[in-house]
């Protein structure tokens, strides 16, 4: 199973100006091809604007992978009147209200669920969940698995900042061994999970790790998360300022992205001019994981298997 | 399909589905529902429609929410277990507006409780179980044939009046045989979801009450974009703290169930110069029904209130009725769930004897006969 990072940017251009230019080119091209709303880039024209100003704190992570994943959708979709959004909720599941689409902020773990029967009942729409780490993984854990062993055609997204951001920074299945939340003071005791393995094992057809430091990855995997047929899911590693941040001293929203950085096998030689976390042994370590497509496979959708939809070979 | 057939409770509340236009089932499986299931495993994929057999019951409910506002009639059927886990899915159901038909076949509790005895312990779950104040409809079937009508009804409530409906009745009415006339239901039984009034605009309001104080919501991926939430929400349906939206909008949620009061109407025997009535529903009614029988044979002027609606209870046929009595025996097989309501209704004047069953036995019309002569005369006023 080897692990097929996309589109990296080549190591001696600075990161946050690659990123940022060849966004802008996406931006122009977007608007170019908008004349509802002359100016606007077509991720902006999807937001929802009679939801601002939104929630999120400044610099957490969330509000980062929301742009890559409406970047994703502009260049996939001229409208989102076929494509709903299904979320939990957590600070992560509050982004899909901030989307022009079909919209459903369904209950704490159960997305999926709420997703599962919309999907079978309308095959034709294109259902993207949104979930938290807490969410997808503590409360709604089984529902995960459960969706990945039937290979329905989701895309679920996990937004993991490793802590229950909307709760006000407790513990998560997630939070890396050692860190400090409100409810593990002396620091966690217990292993997190690896959720993409998790999931691989539990029967995904698609499975991917990305990162909200490296937006067009994450976009990139995203939009093949969006194109593959099968139970897609993509972990991406964000961050909650507010509360892992602050609570583990880990710096402000640009620090913490740069940890996640360090904590990328494929770009560490990128960063060896940098301290690592390992290096700062008094502060909670970010694992070193690895990022990008994990595992793809075809097999039948449980739509296909239920005869709803035509076996596309 | 109007002859009669020999069929069992749990079938006939099947067929009534597939009869309602039901397309999708998402359940789990629990005694003593889950002929219903099975039986819709079988009917539905045949018919183009879905069935899933879900991971838990909070997912049974989410997936039976996630197709409805897919455009589907959507059920689930459960015991008191399956019914526990449900609730906070039966919560966001009435708050987010999303039809839906719950059956419940009640079995022993609390907990695991008596698997395969009937019981009717599930009357206040179905009515508070879920966290908050919240409206809720509950139809409790007496016999097989008004398992398959009302389950019918149910469908029709649940659409129009755009919330969760759930039919509850014990394990004996469940598992027992009985001639049913298997009718098609009108398009005025099936009733019809209400939807939004125009075309999609930018200020298109989905959560806008109609005239019936029922949401305009739109089906999902119909052209309209909206939101759909568990928070408190406007008109647009977007999440608000105003207090004044929300006293709103629970009150509009409990007005707009009151129409069910008036679609069914509980039945009335031998209560036109009744002094002693007994109240009963599902299972217990039958064998009330043959008490008053009894106690009429004996000279004593007994009559039923049968109610086919336990939730919003039907305060006004009870207060008429209990206006004109003297004794009043609500018979129930719980802990005195409906008799606490009734003894809320009931003024002063009226003698209140309530004959409980949790064990697990069907309580039987001698019993009832036993009882009500005994109270009748301890109180003097019979
Ligand atoms: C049944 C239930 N239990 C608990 C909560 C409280 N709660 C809300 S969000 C949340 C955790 C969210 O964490 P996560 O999914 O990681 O999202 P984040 O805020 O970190 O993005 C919890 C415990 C709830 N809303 N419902
Ligand atoms: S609490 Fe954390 S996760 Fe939630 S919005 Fe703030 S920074 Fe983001
Ligand atoms: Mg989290």
């Amino acid at each position: 199973m080897g692990i097929d990072v996309v589109s990296r940017p080549p190591a001696d251009v600075p990161q946050g100006d690659a990123v940022a230019s060849e966004a802008r080119d996406d931006h122009a091209l977007a608007a170019a091809r908008d004349d509802a709303w002359p100016g606007a880039s077509a991720e902006k024209r999807f937001l929802r604007y009679g939801m601002m100003p939104h929630m999120l704190c400044p610099g957490c992570g969330h509000g980062i992978v929301l742009d890559a994943m409406l970047r994703a959708l502009a260049r996939r979709y001229e409208t989102l009147d076929d494509v709903a959004f299904v979320a939990g909720i957590g600070c992560s599941s509050r982004v899909v209200g901030y989307v022009d689409a079909c919209t459903l902020h369904t209950t704490h773990g159960r997305p999926l669920t709420f997703a599962t029967g919309l999907k079978l009942a309308r095959p034709d729409l294109e259902v993207v969940v949104v979930t938290g780490d807490g969410d997808g993984l503590s409360i709604g854990g089984n529902h995960l698995i459960h969706a990945a062993r039937r290979n329905i055609d989701l895309t679920c997204v996990l937004f993991n900042n490793e802590i229950y951001g909307m709760t006000g920074g407790q513990l998560a299945p997630t939070t890396i061994p050692g860190a400090y939340t409100s409810t593990s003071p002396k620091g966690n005791h217990e292993q997190p999970f690896d959720a993409a393995r998790l999931v691989e094992a539990a029967g995904a057809t698609f499975v991917a790790r990305a990162q909200s430091f490296r937006t067009r990855d994450f976009e990139e995997i995203f939009l093949r998360a969006l194109e593959h047929e099968g139970f897609s899911f993509v972990e991406v590693m964000t961050d909650c300022t507010e509360y892992f941040g602050r609570t583990n001293r880990l710096g402000n929203g640009a620090d913490l992205l740069f940890s996640q950085a360090r904590a990328d096998v494929a770009i560490e030689a990128d960063l060896a001019g940098r301290p690592t976390l390992q290096e700062v042994p008094a502060r909670p370590v970010r694992p070193v994981m690895e990022m990008g497509v994990i595992h793809e496979s075809r097999r039948q959708t449980l739509e296909e298997a239920m005869g709803l939809v035509e076996a596309r070979s | 399909m109007s002859e009669r057939q020999l069929i069992q409770g749990n079938e006939a509340c099947a067929r009534a589905a597939l009869a309602a236009g039901c397309t999708f089932f998402g359940g789990y499986p629990i005694s003593p529902s889950s002929e219903i299931a099975e039986l819709l495993a079988r009917e539905l994929p045949a018919r183009g429609g879905v069935f899933i057999q879900m991971e838990d019951e909070l997912a049974s409910m989410g997936a039976v929410l996630g197709a409805s506002l897919g455009g589907r009639r959507a059920m689930t059927a459960t015991s008191g277990p399956g019914f526990t886990l449900m609730q906070e899915h039966l919560g966001y159901a009435s708050l987010a507006e999303i039809p839906c038909v719950v059956v419940d076949v009640m079995r022993g509790g609390p907990s695991t409780g008596l698997p395969t005895s009937p019981a009717q312990g599930d009357v206040m779950q179905a009515r508070w179980g879920s966290h908050g104040d919240r409206a809720t409809v509950a139809v409790a079937p007496g016999d097989v044939q008004e398992v398959y009508t009302l389950t019918i009804e149910a469908f029709r409530l649940a659409e129009t009046l755009r919330t969760p409906v759930a039919v509850l009745y014990d394990e004996v009415i469940g598992h027992m045989r009985e001639g049913v006339v298997l009718h098609e239901p009108t398009s005025e039984e099936l009733g019809r979801r209400s939807g939004p009034r125009g075309p999609f605009s930018p200020d298109f309001l989905p959560y806008e009450p109609d005239e019936k104080g029922v949401a305009r919501v739109p089906d999902f991926g119909r052209g309209y974009r909206f939101h759909v939430t568990g928070l408190m929400h406007d008109e647009r349906g977007y999440p608000t703290s105003d207090h004044t939206k929300v006293e709103q909008l629970l009150a509009r949620l409990e007005r707009k169930v009151d129409a069910a009061v008036d679609a069914v109407a509980p039945e009335l025997y031998r209560l036109e110069d009744a002094k002693i009535v007994v109240v009963a529903y599902g299972i217990v009614a039958r064998t009330a029904r043959a008490a008053v029988d009894a106690l009429r044979a004996e000279g004593v002027p007994a009559g039923l209130l049968r109610t086919r609606l336990l939730w919003p209870i039907p305060a006004a046929a009870l207060t008429d009725v209990i206006g004109r009595a003297d004794l009043v025996v609500v018979a129930e097989m719980n802990r005195g769930q409906w008799a606490f309501e009734v003894e809320r209704l009931a003024g002063r004047h009226v003698q209140l004897a309530p004959y409980l069953r949790a064990g697990g036995s069907v309580i039987t019309a001698e019993e009832l006969v036993g009882h009500v002569l005994r109270v009748s005369t301890k109180g003097a006023r019979v």
